[in-house]
C-alpha cells in the first residue's frame, strides 16, 4: 500500500468537534481526531450505534454543523482545499453543487408546503442559467432515473403524498441533481421498512455503477455496509476504532466493538437464539470523554491498561486498522507488520 | 374541505346563536322593564307605552324571542328609536370607517412586525434580537388609547400636523388618509410588537427543521432559505393568531375612536351605551360578533388552503 | 442488528439539564426584563397600599381658583380643571386601579376553578354546554361584549368588576378543565380513586398544586389587560365613576380640557403605561421561569 501521490477527493483529518455545554455544562466531545478519506469511485461506509458521532461527522464533511459544534482540531478538505476555513459563501458554492447529502428522514427532509417540483427545481439554483422550466425538466428526469413511476406527476405533488420509499427515492434524486463528486447519503434505509430498504439498496448498488463520483454511506446497519460499501469506518465514541475493507471487516474484524457489532447482526445468526444477542453496557458520556478506551467497560477483554491507557492506532492487515491495545498485526500479512505503514490519525488511504 | 368548512361556519353559528340567547336573557334578567331604562327620566306612561309598543315588549317573550331571532335571521337587528332609522342601516353607515381603520392599522402593523420578526430571526441571539424583543412587549403592554390621546397632544395639538378629529369629508381622499394615520397607529402599534413575536418564535422552530437544513445543505442563499423556505411554514401559524386576534383590534378602534371622534362602530356604541340605547347596542355587537365570527372562520379555511398537509386531512 | 433511530443534529450532543435555579425568584431576577418589571409592580403597589399618606392633598379637594395650573412645588403635576391636585389623583387612582384589578382577577379565578371543575367532572352534556358557552364568550369582541352588560346593568364600578369577571373566566376555566381531562386519565389519580380516595383529596393534593403555577401566570398576564379596561371604560364614563380618582377618569378630564393643560393627559398616562408595563414584564418574566409553553398575550 503506497502512500496517496495526490490529495483525496474529500477528507476529514484529524478532526475533533465539540459541543458547548449549556449553562458551564463541560463541552461534549462529539468526535475525536477523526480521520476518514474518499476518492472517487469509491463507497466508503461509517457505521456505529446512536450517538456515536456520525451525524455529526457527516454534517462536518457538508459543512452544516449546528450553532452550537465548535472544530477544535483537524480539518475537512475537498480537494484539498480547506472546506471549513472558507467563508459562508464558498461553502455554499460547494453545497448542492459539488458535495451533496442525501438526508435521513425524508419525511421532514423536505419542505411541507412546496411541491418535490419547486424544490427539486430550487435545488439546483446553481444553474439559474438554465430556466426554471429546463431545471424542473431535469427534476423529472432524475426522478425516473432513481425509479420514481410517472415522474412528472409526481413533481406536483406535495411530500407527505409521496410514500416512505417515494420520498426517499426523491431525496436521493435531489441530491443527484446536480451530478456531485461527492454524495453523502445520511441513513438512507433507516426510516424504511425492509422490503423497501432492499429497493433503496438495490437503487444506491445500480446507481454505483455509472455514477463516478465518491459515496458515503453513513449509517448503524451493518447489512447496509455490507451490500453497498467497498471501506468501512467503524465509529465508537466519536473515534475511528477500526477501519477496513468490508471483506476484511466481516471475515477478520480486529476491534472487539466490530466483532461485537456483527455478533449481533441478526441476518447473521444461524441457530435459533433467545435472547437476541446485545452489547452490554451503553455508549459512555462524553463530557468529558473517559481517559482509556471508550469501549473498555462494555469489552469482555478489556484489561486493566484499556480504563488508563488510551489505546494506539494498530496496523493488523492491508488497509486494515484498529485502536485497540489487544489488536495484533496478522502475521501472514508482510504489509501490516510495519505500524509506520498507518499514519497515527489511523486514515488508510 | 367542503365538509370542513361547512362545519366551521355552522359551529360559527351556533355559537352566534348562544351569543343571540345570552344577549336577549340578560335584557330580561336585569330588573325594571328596558323601555323606562332606555327613557330615564323623560318617560312619560304615553311614551313607555309607546316605545314598548315599537320595540315589540308587549308580547309575551317566547314570542318576542322568537320575532328576535327571526328578524335577525332575515338582517333585520331592530329599530333605532332616537334617529328613527333601522338598526341595520345605522351600523352600516359607519361600519366602513371601523373596517377602513382596522385593515389600515392591521396592514402596517403586520408588514412592520414580520420583517421585525425575520430580523431577530436573522441577528438571533445578539443585542439587536434581545432589544427587539422588550420592545415587542412594551409596544404590547401600552394601551392603545393612552398611545392615541399622546399622539394626539404630540402630533395634533403641539405639532399640528395631523388632524386632531374626523375621519375626512367624503370624497376627500388625502383628506381621509390624513385622518387615519394617527387612529391606525395607536391601533396598530401593539400589532407590531405582537406580530414580531410571533414570527420570530415560529420562525425559530421551523428553522430548526430539517427541511431548512436540506435547503441549506443545497446550498440556497440564506434569503430564498429564510423567505421561501422558512416563513411559508412559519407564518401559518401566525395567520390564525391574528385573525383571532381582530376581536382587540376592533376592541382598541372603540377607545381610539372616541379619542379622535372618528365615526365608527366604536363611536357609535359608546354613544348608544351612554344613552342607554339599548337596539343600537345590541344590533352593534351582534353585528361585530358575526363579523368577527366571520372572519376566525375565513382564516381557518384560509389556513386549510395554505398548508398541504391540513387540506388533505379535510379532504379525506 | 439495528440500533434506536438516532436523533436528530444537535440534540445528540446539547446538555438536557433545567438552567440552574435559585427559585422563582432567583430566575425571575436573573432575567432584566423580569427585574424592571418586578421593581415596577413593587413601586405601583408601594404606592397604592400607602396613597392616603404619599399623596399631599386630599384628592377630591376643589379649589376652583387654582384651576389649570402648571407644576409648581405645591402641586408636583399641576392641578385639573377644579383645582384637585393631579399628583394626588394619580397616586390615589394607583388604588383604585390595583384594587379593581386584584379584585376582579381574584374573583375571576375562583370562579373559573370552579367551573373548569364542574365541567371536568361533570356529566358529559354539562361539560358540552360549558364548553359551548366558554367559546361563545370568547369569541366576543372584549370591549363589544363590555358595552352590552354595561348598557344592560348601568355603569359603575360593580359592573366593572362583573364585566372583568365575565370576559376572563372562559380563560381560566379552560386551563382548569383541561388540566383536570389530563388528570382524569393519569394513573396516580386511578390508583388513589383505587385506594379509595374522596374526590376531595385528589383536587386538592393533586389537582390544585398541578393548576396552580399556570393558572397564577395567565392571571399575572391578564392584571395589565384589565388595568387597560378599567382606564379604558373609566375614560369613556362607563367605568369608575366620578369624582372617585381613577387613571381613566383624569385622562377624560384632560381630554375635555385638552385646549387648557394638554400636559394633563400626558401626567395621566405616565402611571399607567409604568403600571401595564411592570405587570406585562413581570407576567412575561413569570412565564419564562415557570412555564415557557404558555403562550403570549394579545395586545391591547
Amino acid at each position: 500500500m503506497s502512500a496517496p501521490l495526490i490529495a483525496p477527493l474529500i477528507e476529514a483529518a484529524g478532526l475533533s468537534v465539540a459541543y458547548r455545554g449549556e449553562d458551564g455544562a463541560p463541552p461534549l466531545q462529539a468526535l475525536r481526531a477523526v480521520s476518514i478519506a474518499a476518492e472517487a469511485g469509491e463507497v466508503v461506509g461509517i457505521v456505529g450505534e446512536s450517538g456515536c458521532g456520525k451525524s455529526t461527522l457527516a454534517a462536518a464533511l457538508i459543512g452544516l454543523l449546528p450553532g452550537n459544534a465548535v472544530v477544535t482540531a483537524g480539518t475537512v478538505r475537498f480537494r484539498g482545499t480547506d472546506f471549513l476555513a472558507l467563508p459562508e459563501a464558498g461553502r455554499r458554492g460547494l453545497r448542492g453543487r459539488h458535495i451533496a447529502m442525501a438526508f435521513q428522514d425524508p419525511m421532514t427532509a423536505f419542505s411541507p408546503v412546496l411541491t418535490i417540483g419547486t424544490q427539486l427545481t430550487d435545488f439546483q439554483h446553481h444553474l439559474a442559467g438554465q430556466g426554471r422550466a429546463a431545471r424542473r425538466a431535469r427534476a423529472g428526469a432524475m426522478l425516473a432515473r432513481v425509479g420514481i413511476a410517472d415522474a412528472a406527476r409526481v413533481l406536483d405533488h406535495y411530500p407527505h403524498e409521496l410514500s416512505g420509499g417515494m420520498r426517499q427515492r426523491a431525496a436521493i434524486a435531489a441530491a443527484l441533481l446536480m451530478t456531485p463528486e461527492v454524495l453523502i447519503a445520511d441513513e438512507p434505509t433507516t426510516a424504511l421498512d425492509v422490503t423497501m430498504e432492499a429497493q433503496i439498496i438495490h437503487l444506491l448498488r445500480e446507481l454505483r455503477r455509472d455514477y463516478h463520483g465518491a459515496i458515503i454511506v453513513v449509517t448503524h446497519h451493518l447489512g447496509v455496509v455490507g451490500e453497498l460499501c467497498d471501506r468501512v469506518h467503524v465509529l465508537y465514541a466519536g473515534e475511528v476504532v477500526e477501519t477496513a475493507l468490508v471483506d476484511d471487516l466481516y471475515h477478520r474484524p480486529a476491534h472487539p466493538y466490530t466483532r461485537a457489532l456483527i455478533a449481533c447482526d441478526p441476518a447473521g445468526l444461524t441457530g435459533v437464539t433467545r435472547p437476541l444477542p446485545t452489547i452490554p453496557g451503553r455508549v459512555p458520556e462524553l463530557a468529558p470523554p473517559p481517559p482509556g478506551c471508550a469501549f473498555a467497560p462494555r469489552c469482555t477483554l478489556a484489561t486493566a491498561r484499556c480504563h488508563i491507557e488510551a489505546p494506539p492506532w494498530v496496523a493488523v492487515g492491508p488497509g486494515q486498522g484498529a485502536r485497540c491495545h489487544e489488536a495484533r498485526p496478522r502475521g501472514c500479512d508482510p504489509g501490516g507488520t510495519d505500524p509506520k505503514g498507518a499514519d497515527a490519525n489511523g486514515a488508510i488511504r | 374541505m367542503l365538509s370542513y368548512a361547512i362545519r366551521r361556519v355552522l359551529l360559527a353559528f351556533l355559537i352566534l346563536f348562544v351569543v343571540m340567547l345570552a344577549m336577549y336573557g340578560m335584557v330580561f334578567l336585569v330588573p325594571g322593564d328596558p323601555a323606562s331604562v332606555a327613557l330615564g327620566p323623560r318617560a312619560t306612561p304615553e311614551l313607555k307605552a309607546l316605545l314598548t309598543a315599537r320595540m315589540g315588549l308587549d308580547q309575551p317573550v317566547a314570542v318576542q324571542i322568537w320575532n328576535f331571532f327571526r328578524n335577525a335571521a332575515a338582517g333585520d337587528l331592530g329599530f333605532d328609536v332616537w334617529s328613527r332609522r333601522p338598526v341595520l342601516e345605522v351600523i352600516l353607515e359607519v361600519f366602513p370607517r371601523t373596517l377602513v381603520l382596522g385593515l389600515v392599522a392591521l396592514g402596517w402593523a403586520v408588514g412592520l412586525g414580520v420583517a421585525l420578526g425575520c430580523l431577530a430571526v436573522v441577528w438571533r441571539g445578539r443585542p439587536v434580537d434581545r432589544l427587539l424583543g422588550v420592545l415587542s412587549v412594551g409596544m404590547i403592554a401600552v394601551p392603545s388609547f393612552v398611545v392615541a390621546l399622546y399622539s394626539l397632544v404630540i402630533f395634533s395639538v403641539w405639532l399640528g400636523w395631523l388632524p386632531a378629529i374626523g375621519a375626512g369629508e367624503r370624497g376627500d381622499f388625502w383628506g381621509q388618509a390624513r385622518a387615519v394615520v394617527l387612529p391606525a397607529f395607536a391601533v396598530g402599534i401593539g400589532w407590531v410588537g405582537y406580530t414580531a413575536r410571533l414570527v420570530r418564535a415560529a420562525m425559530l422552530e421551523v428553522m430548526g427543521a430539517s427541511h431548512i437544513r436540506t435547503a441549506r445543505a443545497f446550498g440556497l442563499p440564506e434569503r430564498i432559505v429564510v423567505t421561501k423556505y422558512a416563513l411559508r411554514v412559519a407564518i401559518i401559524p401566525a395567520i390564525a393568531i391574528i385573525a383571532v386576534g381582530l376581536g382587540g383590534i376592533l376592541s382598541s378602534a372603540v377607545f381610539v375612536e372616541t379619542v379622535f371622534s372618528r365615526p365608527g362602530i366604536g363611536t357609535l356604541i359608546t354613544g348608544a351605551v351612554q344613552k342607554r340605547n339599548y337596539p343600537v347596542v345590541m344590533g352593534t355587537v351582534l353585528f361585530m360578533t358575526a363579523f368577527y365570527l366571520l372572519v376566525v372562520t375565513l382564516a381557518d379555511l384560509l389556513i386549510a388552503r395554505l398548508d398541504p398537509r391540513v387540506r388533505d386531512v379535510l379532504r379525506g | 442488528m439495528s440500533f434506536a433511530a438516532e436523533p436528530a443534529l444537535g440534540a445528540t450532543a446539547t446538555a438536557r439539564r433545567p438552567p440552574p435555579g435559585r427559585g422563582v425568584l432567583g430566575r425571575l431576577a436573573r432575567d432584566p426584563m423580569g427585574l424592571a418589571g418586578l421593581v415596577l409592580v413593587c413601586l405601583v403597589v408601594g404606592v397604592a397600599l400607602f396613597a392616603p399618606w404619599l399623596a399631599p392633598q386630599d384628592p377630591t379637594r376643589i379649589d376652583v381658583a387654582r384651576k389649570f395650573q402648571g407644576p409648581s412645588l405645591a402641586h408636583w403635576a399641576g392641578t385639573d380643571q377644579l383645582g384637585r391636585d393631579l399628583l394626588s389623583r394619580i397616586i390615589h387612582g394607583a388604588r383604585t386601579a390595583l384594587s379593581i384589578a386584584l379584585g376582579a382577577t381574584g374573583i375571576a379565578g375562583a370562579c373559573g376553578l370552579i367551573l373548569g371543575l364542574v365541567a371536568g367532572y361533570g356529566p358529559r352534556w354539562l361539560d358540552a354546554g360549558l364548553v359551548l358557552v366558554f367559546d361563545a364568550l370568547s369569541s366576543l369582541p372584549m370591549v363589544m361584549f363590555a358595552m352590552a352588560v354595561i348598557t344592560v346593568v348601568g355603569p359603575g364600578t360593580g359592573t366593572l368588576i362583573l364585566v372583568i369577571v365575565l370576559v376572563s373566566v372562559p380563560g381560566y376555566a379552560r386551563l382548569i378543565r383541561a388540566q383536570t381531562l389530563a388528570l382524569k386519565g393519569a394513573d396516580f389519580v386511578l390508583a388513589e380513586r383505587c385506594i379509595g380516595a374522596s374526590g376531595t383529596r385528589i383536587v386538592l393534593c393533586h389537582l390544585l398544586p398541578n393548576v396552580a403555577g399556570p393558572l397564577v401566570i395567565l392571571i399575572s398576564m391578564d392584571i395589565p389587560v384589565v388595568i387597560m379596561l378599567e382606564a379604558g371604560l373609566s375614560y369613556l364614563n362607563l367605568g369608575v365613576r366620578p369624582p372617585t380618582p381613577s387613571w381613566g377618569n383624569i385622562l377624560y378630564d384632560g381630554y375635555t380640557s385638552l385646549r387648557f393643560a394638554p400636559s394633563m393627559i400626558i401626567a395621566a398616562g405616565i402611571p399607567l403605561i409604568l403600571a401595564t408595563l411592570g405587570f406585562t414584564f413581570l407576567g412575561e418574566g413569570l412565564r419564562d421561569a415557570l412555564d415557557p409553553r404558555l403562550g403570549y398575550g394579545a395586545p391591547r
